[in-house]
């Protein structure tokens, strides 16, 4: 039996601000909510590290800050392992009697898609076998953003990127997007979850047991970039819900090994919906539209077998 | 003078690897966090015995590269423990990145370098290019040449690495092979604790605090970066005087100093030679032996190579004829490609002192070389010092054209 959810409502969600407002993040970016829900949950007592990316330079610029609790940013490719130091660096300092044993500080690496999926994978990788108390948050827009909307390992199938671009023969990425969160999974450690700022208090749940489990927990948020996916603004939430909505983003949880889907969708829609909003996919054909569908379809049956009851229901619309 | 804490002395058969791993559990390091890498593998494996048995109380962190091992290092500065980590060649390399973020952010992280060739082709021997291209890093940076300097030399780079007129991290390097895998008497301290009053647990420098939360590592636009990096300039200048001090102190307390050049007989001396590293104790058989027929060498071993010690340099230089430097590494693509050779070249020039300087390339990887090499290269030099040839290239000694 599971047990309540800590945050149920948005009155459960804490008052205390721990992001100060004035960054520069775009307009309707929603890294912003991410981050700030996030350190709602984590509270004071917590330090970020934060690898190169959107949320790095828009929040720090010398001499101002955002940030109400201690921030480091070391480099792009290593957020997991400079985590890794400073959490290791508690441990021998509690065994010391440097710092209180009975201290908790949370430990939270922060990174977006391509420090994660591609230059950060190695350090990620090492964490998480040496098993360190870290909860590592990776905010997915599915490109580099930072750098002006390259492709990553992260950045689905036929997006258009400024290096996938839509010409005469080749039409937007190639490639698949890499199952990310399943390849942390495949590390075994205590908790692994996929979120989505548009069900912020299940997102807000996750971070929790994140920061709880004994040991190493990532934390796989979708984060729509108004940007890089091309879409109006005042979209971003609409369009979190719709990759929920239409299935391209389930919201999961393993926790110990269990897999559960923590947001059901008992009525299905057309994954039309989601692309026809994002100016990265206006190139798509019906033919590819249905395509992507069918995939959908056979992901979801196969997400219903393994938990055992339909989670995710029929496409209605 | 105040007080000398007595400190009891063992005296142990160790590698300069196994001497820097006694040093690492002397100073009561906090975490260590390392990679396997060639020759200086043993250092970790010993700290990882200490650590196994009881004797030293830390966090190692088995990293999955170099690069880790150097973010992991400051991680763990920047909360405040003391770090420390060691590689060599393609590992320093690996880390370069972080080797400035670890200096940019201000870290007294302290790390041992075996110094080995750079591949390709791959060669796991020794030579100082992995160590000399770390000199933009702003990193401090000492050369040992026993293993007994290298014992004492971890302990004072913590002394220099702490002090709040640095706040830099501080290499320790030493020649892989020649002294990473031979064994030398070394004196180490009999007590856990003998350092204690010397090298003090009370981290001053910023620090990742709940209570104090800061923000460390942002992001510097054209109108403040200029200045972080002239701070650095600011921080490398005093290191010089805080090196001085740390061995002056270490001096007092331990009865075992180095100053910043070691020098020979070089007062009134003809020629006078000039290196780094473990080969000055082939330089000083060598020269022995010349002397012994009458020659007047003098001998010098610089041991901070950054901040560099022009001053000392220049005062070395006025008491003697002509410097003939031996490097152990090769800038490439220039005439006078000894790293160690442009630097007095440079130091001398800006002072307005004509001296004749020769640059020899010796070691590289690991090339031997011999009391023979010494009696030759200074048979040489003196032919081209009494015919007032000046050198526009670097001799490579030893090669095959």
């Amino acid at each position: 039996m599971m047990a309540k959810p800590f945050f149920r409502t948005v009155y459960d969600v804490p008052r205390e601000e721990y992001l100060a407002p004035g960054h520069g993040l775009c307009a309707g970016c929603t890294a912003g909510t991410i981050v700030k829900l996030l350190l709602k949950v984590a509270g004071p007592n917590t330090i970020v590290v934060n690898a190169t990316g959107c949320v790095e330079v828009s929040t720090t610029p010398f001499p101002y800050t955002s940030w109400k609790v201690p921030w480091i940013h070391v480099a792009f490719e290593n957020a997991a392992a400079v985590a890794s130091g400073i959490e290791s660096a508690l441990k021998a300092l509690k065994a010391k009697g440097v710092i209180d044993p009975s201290k908790r500080i949370n430990i939270i690496a922060l990174a977006g898609d391509g420090g994660t999926y591609d230059i950060g994978f190695q350090a990620l990788s090492g964490m998480l076998e040496r098993g360190h108390k870290v909860m590592y948050v990776l905010y997915d827009n599915e490109a580099y953003m930072n750098t002006g909307i390259q492709r990553s390992g992260g950045t689905p199938v036929y997006a258009w990127t400024t290096t996938t671009p839509v010409g005469k023969i080749l039409k937007g990425k190639i490639q698949q997007k890499k199952p990310i969160a399943e390849i942390v999974a495949a590390h075994k450690i205590p908790y692994v979850a996929t979120a989505n700022p548009g069900y912020f208090t299940d997102m807000m749940n996750k971070f929790k047991k994140g920061l709880e489990v004994n040991g190493p927990s990532f934390i796989h948020v979708i984060q729509p970039c108004t940007t890089g996916w091309k879409f109006d603004p005042r979209y971003g939430i609409v369009l979190a819900r719709l990759a929920t909505e239409t299935a391209l983003w389930i919201n999961w949880e393993e926790e110990e090994g269990q897999f559960r889907v923590t947001v059901s969708v008992p009525r299905r829609k057309h994954v039309r919906h989601y692309f026809e909003l994002q100016g990265r996919f206006s190139h798509l054909t019906e033919e590819e539209i249905e395509a992507i569908q069918k995939e959908v379809d056979l992901e979801v049956d196969k997400i219903n077998k393994l938990v055992g009851r339909t989670v995710i229901g029929p496409l209605v619309e | 003078m105040e007080t000398v804490l007595k400190v009891t002395w063992k005296r142990l058969p160790l590698s300069s690897n196994f001497a820097i791993a006694q040093a690492v559990k002397d100073a009561d390091v906090d975490v260590v966090s390392a990679y396997p890498i060639t020759p200086q593998t043993t250092v970790v494996e010993r700290i990882s015995e200490f650590i196994a048995n009881g004797e030293l109380k830390a966090e190692m962190i088995h990293v999955e590269s170099e690069h880790s091992a150097m973010s992991a290092a400051i991680g763990a500065s920047a909360f405040g423990a003391r770090a420390f980590t060691a590689t060599a060649s393609q590992g320093l390399e690996l880390m370069h990145e972080l080797l400035h973020i670890a200096s940019g952010l201000r870290l007294p992280i302290v790390m041992s370098v075996a110094a080995r060739a750079l591949s390709a082709p791959i060669s796991i021997w020794g030579d100082y290019t992995d160590v000399m291209n770390t000199r933009d890093t702003s990193w401090v940076t000492l050369i040992a040449s026993t293993a007994q300097e290298a014992y004492d030399s971890i302990i004072q780079a913590y002394k220099i690495a702490e002090d709040p007129r640095v706040f830099l991290p501080v290499m320790v390097a030493y020649d892989g092979y020649a002294m990473s895998h031979t064994y030398e008497p070394v004196y180490v301290s009999e007590k856990a604790d003998a350092f204690k009053d010397y090298i003090p647990k009370n981290s001053q420098w910023y620090t990742l605090n709940p209570e104090k939360p800061i923000t460390m590592g942002s992001i510097a636009n054209p109108d403040w970066y200029y200045e972080f990096k002239y701070q650095q300039v600011v921080a490398m200048k005093n290191a010089y005087d805080v090196v001085r001090e740390a061995d002056e102190e270490y001096g007092k307390r331990y009865e075992r100093k180095y100053g910043i050049i070691e020098e020979d007989g070089v007062e009134g001396s003809d020629i006078t030679f000039v290196t780094y590293g473990g080969i000055f104790g082939t330089l000083k058989e060598g020269v022995e032996e010349l002397r012994k027929k009458g020659e007047k060498i003098g001998l010098a071993r610089i041991r901070l190579y950054r901040p560099f010690p022009s001053e000392d340099i220049a005062k070395l230089a006025e008491k003697t004829k002509a410097l003939v430097v031996l490097d152990r590494a090769i800038t490439f693509g220039v005439g006078i490609s000894g790293p160690v050779a442009r630097e007095i070249i440079s130091s001398l020039y800006s002072r307005g002192i004509e001296k004749y300087v020769y640059s020899f390339i010796i070691g590289i990887g690991q090339r031997t070389v011999t009391e023979k090499d010494i009696a030759a290269i200074y048979e040489k030099v003196k032919d081209m010092y009494v015919s007032h040839e000046m050198q526009k290239e670097s001799i490579y000694w030893g090669v095959r054209e």
